[in-house]
Parts: C-alpha cells; sequence; structure tokens
C-alpha cells in the first residue's frame, strides 16, 4: 500500500495519514462490569482480515474509515463517517 | 578426484552431521506439544528435557526452524529495562545467555560491547537516570553519562545530530552484547534433539482441541495429535493460536523492519541506540552494520520491506554518523510484531487449563531467549507461572495492572 484515496483530498502518499486502531463501541461505562471495561480498554481482535479502521489525513487534518484487508494491506474502500451514520455505507462492527 | 568426492556425497555411511534428526512421522500422542521451532520454543523444550525430565515432546514448526524472529532481530542483548520485573527478568536472562555457548558446545559469536542509549533532553535523560538507579537496585550494571563520556566512546559520532537534536547524555550498559541468532535456534534445537525431543518442521498447526475448558489435542496438517499440555510460542501469530482455544488478548500485530549496510571496517564497538532518533545500530562480527527503527505504523501480517523505511532510517543515521553517506544498504527484511499495550510480554497459564503462552514479545524477544525457555519449561512443568514471571500474567489486563516497560522499550514507537 503506497497509496490511499482520501475521501475529501483523493489519492495521496500513504505517508501523509495515520492509522488509529480498528473502529470499536464503547461499553457504556457507567453500566457495564470491570471486567467488560477492562475488555474494551485493553483487548483487540489481533488475527488479519476484513477491519475497518479509523484513518486521519494529518496534512487536512480529516477523520475517515478504511475497510482494509491486514492480510495482503490492501485498501478496499475509503469513506467519511457521516456515510456510516446516515446508513448509506456498511456499518463498522 | 570427483568421482570420490561424488560418492562419498551419496554414502549412506558418512552421512552430513546434522544438526537435528527428521522424523518421517508424527506420533500419535505427546506430553507436550510446543508450537514454534524459534529461539523460545525451542528452549523451552531443551529445558524441559534437561532439567524437567519430559522427554515426549513435540516442537511444531509450520515453516523452517528459527525462521521467524529469531532469524529476523538485530540480535540486541540487554537488560536496562525500567520496571522491576523486567530487570529482573532480563538480567537472568543475561546471565544464562553467558554460558550458553559452553551448553551447547556451539559458538554463539556472543560479543559484550556495552550499551548507549542517547538522550536528546532533558526529559529523556531523566529517564536514562531512573533506569539507571532502579538497575543499579538490582545489581545490573547502568549508570547515566554525560555528553562528553558518549563523545569520548564514540569519536565518529556527530553529537550534534545535524543540529536539530543535540545529545545531551546517555545510559550507558556495560553489559550489553550482541549473539548470532541463528546458532541460537541451533544450539537449543540440537541440544533439544539429542534429549529426544522431536522436531517437526513444515507442519501447521491448524487447531487446538478444548474440551471441559481443558487442552486435549491438537489438529495439524500432518494429522491429530493427543496431548494435554501446549506451549505456544508464535511471535506474531500469537492472535490466531488464541482464536483455536476462544482465549481474548491485548496482542496487535505491526511489521518490524530492519537492515544492514555493506561490510565495513570495524570501527563501531558498543552499541548505539536513540530512540528520539528512531535508530539502533551495532557492528556485526562481519562488519556490517546491523539497524533498526521504529515499528511500521499501522497493523499488518506480511513481512513486506518499505523504502519509506530505509530512507528514514538512513537520513537518522546520517545525522549520527554523516561519514557513512557513501557506505551501502545490502538488505533489509521484516518480521512479525506481537505487540501488548504495555510493552511487557504475556506469560504462563491462561484460563484454558493446559494451554500455556509466551507471546507479547513485541520488539524485545531475543534477548529473552534462554530466560523465557528456563522460565516457561517450569511453568509447563509444575502447572504454576514461575516467580519471575508474575508480573507479565496475561490477566493483569482485567486486573488493571500493568507492567509500564515503554520507557526501556527502547525501539521508538
Amino acid at each position: 500500500m503506497k497509496i490511499m484515496v482520501c475521501p475529501l483530498n483523493g489519492p495521496r502518499p500513504v505517508s501523509e495519514f495515520v492509522y488509529a486502531g480498528e473502529v470499536r463501541h464503547s461499553p457504556d461505562p457507567d453500566r457495564c462490569t470491570d471486567r467488560e471495561w477492562s475488555d474494551y480498554v485493553f483487548n483487540r481482535s489481533g488475527s488479519p482480515g476484513l477491519k475497518y479502521e479509523w484513518w486521519c489525513h494529518i496534512a487536512s487534518g480529516f477523520w475517515f474509515i478504511a475497510l482494509r484487508d491486514t492480510t495482503r494491506d490492501v485498501v478496499i474502500a475509503t469513506y467519511p463517517v457521516e456515510s456510516v451514520r446516515a446508513g448509506t455505507r456498511g456499518s463498522p462492527a | 578426484m570427483p568421482h570420490r568426492l561424488i560418492r562419498f556425497a551419496l554414502s549412506q555411511r558418512h552421512p552430513e552431521p546434522r544438526m537435528f534428526t527428521r522424523h518421517a512421522t508424527l506420533q500419535r500422542e505427546y506430553e507436550v506439544v510446543i508450537i514454534g521451532a524459534g529461539g523460545h520454543g525451542l528452549a523451552a523444550a531443551y529445558y524441559l528435557a534437561r532439567d524437567h525430565g519430559i522427554r515426549r515432546i513435540a516442537v511444531l514448526e509450520k515453516g523452517y526452524l528459527g525462521g521467524g524472529n529469531t532469524g529476523r532481530n538485530t540480535t540486541i542483548i540487554r537488560s536496562n529495562y525500567l520496571t522491576p520485573e523486567g530487570v529482573q527478568f532480563y538480567d537472568e536472562s543475561l546471565r544464562l545467555w553467558r554460558d550458553l555457548a559452553e551448553d551447547f558446545d556451539l559458538n554463539l559469536f556472543y560479543s559484550t560491547r556495552g550499551h548507549y542509549t542517547l538522550a536528546h533532553t532533558d526529559s529523556a535523560m531523566r529517564t536514562m537516570r531512573w533506569r539507571a538507579e532502579v538497575n543499579k537496585h538490582f545489581g545490573v550494571e547502568s549508570e547515566a553519562v554525560d555528553a562528553a563520556a558518549v563523545q569520548r566512546a564514540l569519536p565518529m559520532m556527530d553529537l550534534t545530530c545535524a543540529g536539530h537534536a543535540p545529545v545531551v547524555g546517555a545510559l550507558y550498559h556495560a553489559p550489553g552484547a550482541i549473539a548470532r541468532h541463528d546458532a541460537v535456534a541451533w544450539g537449543y534445537g540440537r541440544g533439544a534433539d539429542r534429549r529426544g525431543v522431536e522436531i517437526h518442521q513444515q507442519t501447521e498447526v491448524t487447531g487446538i482441541e478444548v474440551r471441559a475448558g481443558r487442552v486435549v489435542g491438537v489438529e495439524t496438517t500432518r494429522g491429530r495429535i493427543s496431548t494435554a499440555r501446549v506451549l505456544c510460542a508464535v511471535a506474531g501469530f500469537t492472535p490466531r493460536l488464541l482464536d483455536m482455544v476462544g482465549l481474548k488478548s491485548p496482542i496487535y500485530v505491526h511489521p518490524l523492519q530492519a537492515m544492514v549496510s555493506e561490510p565495513v571496517k570495524a570501527w563501531l564497538d558498543p552499541i548505539i541506540v536513540s530512540g528520539s532518533l528512531h535508530v539502533y545500530v551495532s557492528q556485526s562480527a562481519r562488519g556490517e552494520l546491523v539497524m533498526g527503527a521504529s515499528l511500521d505504523p499501522y497493523e499488518l501480517h506480511q513481512t513486506r520491506s518499505t523504502l519509506d523505511f530505509t530512507e528514514s532510517l538512513s537520513a537518522h543515521m546520517l545525522e549520527l554518523f554523516p561519514f557513512l553517506s557513501e557506505v551501502k544498504v545490502n538488505r533489509q527484511w521484516a518480521g512479525l510484531s506481537d505487540m501488548t499495550p504495555d510493552f511487557a510480554p504475556i506469560m504462563g497459564v491462561t484460563p484454558v487449563e493446559g494451554f500455556f503462552i509466551d507471546a507479547g514479545w513485541g520488539t524485545w524477544g531475543f534477548k529473552a531467549t534462554p530466560v523465557c525457555g528456563k522460565t516457561m519449561s517450569a511453568t509447563v512443568a509444575s502447572g504454576r507461572n514461575h516467580p519471575l514471571i508474575e508480573g507479565f500474567t496475561l490477566d493483569r489486563f482485567e486486573r488493571f495492572q500493568l507492567t509500564g516497560e515503554k520507557g526501556a522499550a527502547s525501539v521508538g514507537h
């Protein structure tokens, strides 16, 4: 992977982006058990596969979601967060 | 006399002495199955056979012996860590390293060089002093030194780092050493083999059978094996193995790259590390500069090489050593690092009875090879965590009791 398509800026070199981990949903800290909370804080899905991830285009400060195959290092799709909220794109996890 | 040579080569009477036996078939049952024939797995097999009298051991390896991170690291051995747990653990490892060549009757090219961790800022210097004090407390030879001392030891280094990150001091660790990493795997492999351990290469584990919370067997590409004890020592493949037994962990996998230069005349005696410049470098016995930087910036389960890595590492190397500008890079490679949130490993018993792990070795596993073998063999033999690994158990995360080693991880993360 050398080029990534930013939903805002188009194709840019991958060095202009930072990776911020898989998209995950936080349990309600007031209602969940300590165990559920530690599971959320520390545990990760470490095995390879297709993953929805947070990425940021540093130069423009634009955050978006990428669907990436972590075995082959291939980005399958990138899209802004809004399209997930609006339900027009596959919801991550 | 080429004919005689060929006859000799083909003769069954004078087979080439091999480091270990090739076993044609897997047995149906073993006392212990070790997954991963890297340094850690083979060391555990060696000590299980030598010190704990367990002989029916199979070491399963999906590739070839020592072909994972054992053969991909930059061979640095040190014990100047930050936490009491870490310092005591790695110091025990260093003690074991010193006798290892004799144990194996094999030259490991173990070479004590001294190790400088450079500090470029006051806050980095503060961490160096902290590490030095923790180290001294546990009898480990480390001291904080000033820039002048660094310059005396390394007259060829540009202490200003091209003006933008001047060196203000360093943590000096006299026992810092390098060794020939392949020989470590071969030595443990041969030692284990001679004591009856079976090493099966090209044998991939495809499943682990767990019944009523305990391990009962292992599925491999060469058939099923019954066993009550499995030790998982597979570095970057740990999450996949944990999935097979239904365990969750904080391990995430990023590639770590390294490269070597062409061989040059010996000029660099100590090992140099700079967390701020993302450089660690030593000169091997044959004159190559062995260099590494930091983890690749995103998750990936692949050992591809990138130009970004070579470019940025070379740039930082030139800031420290401008005279290397004409030296060529010979080759680069990558390994898969199983990283943890606190930069300490994950070892010992797990909630699945009979399933033991030696994982989370991220970028710091090679130096720990002997002590991991020692402690994991004791853990597997007794079913209870060895006292030296109690700070590294998997359940420390649910107790929010981390063993923070980031300040001593040496690679910039």
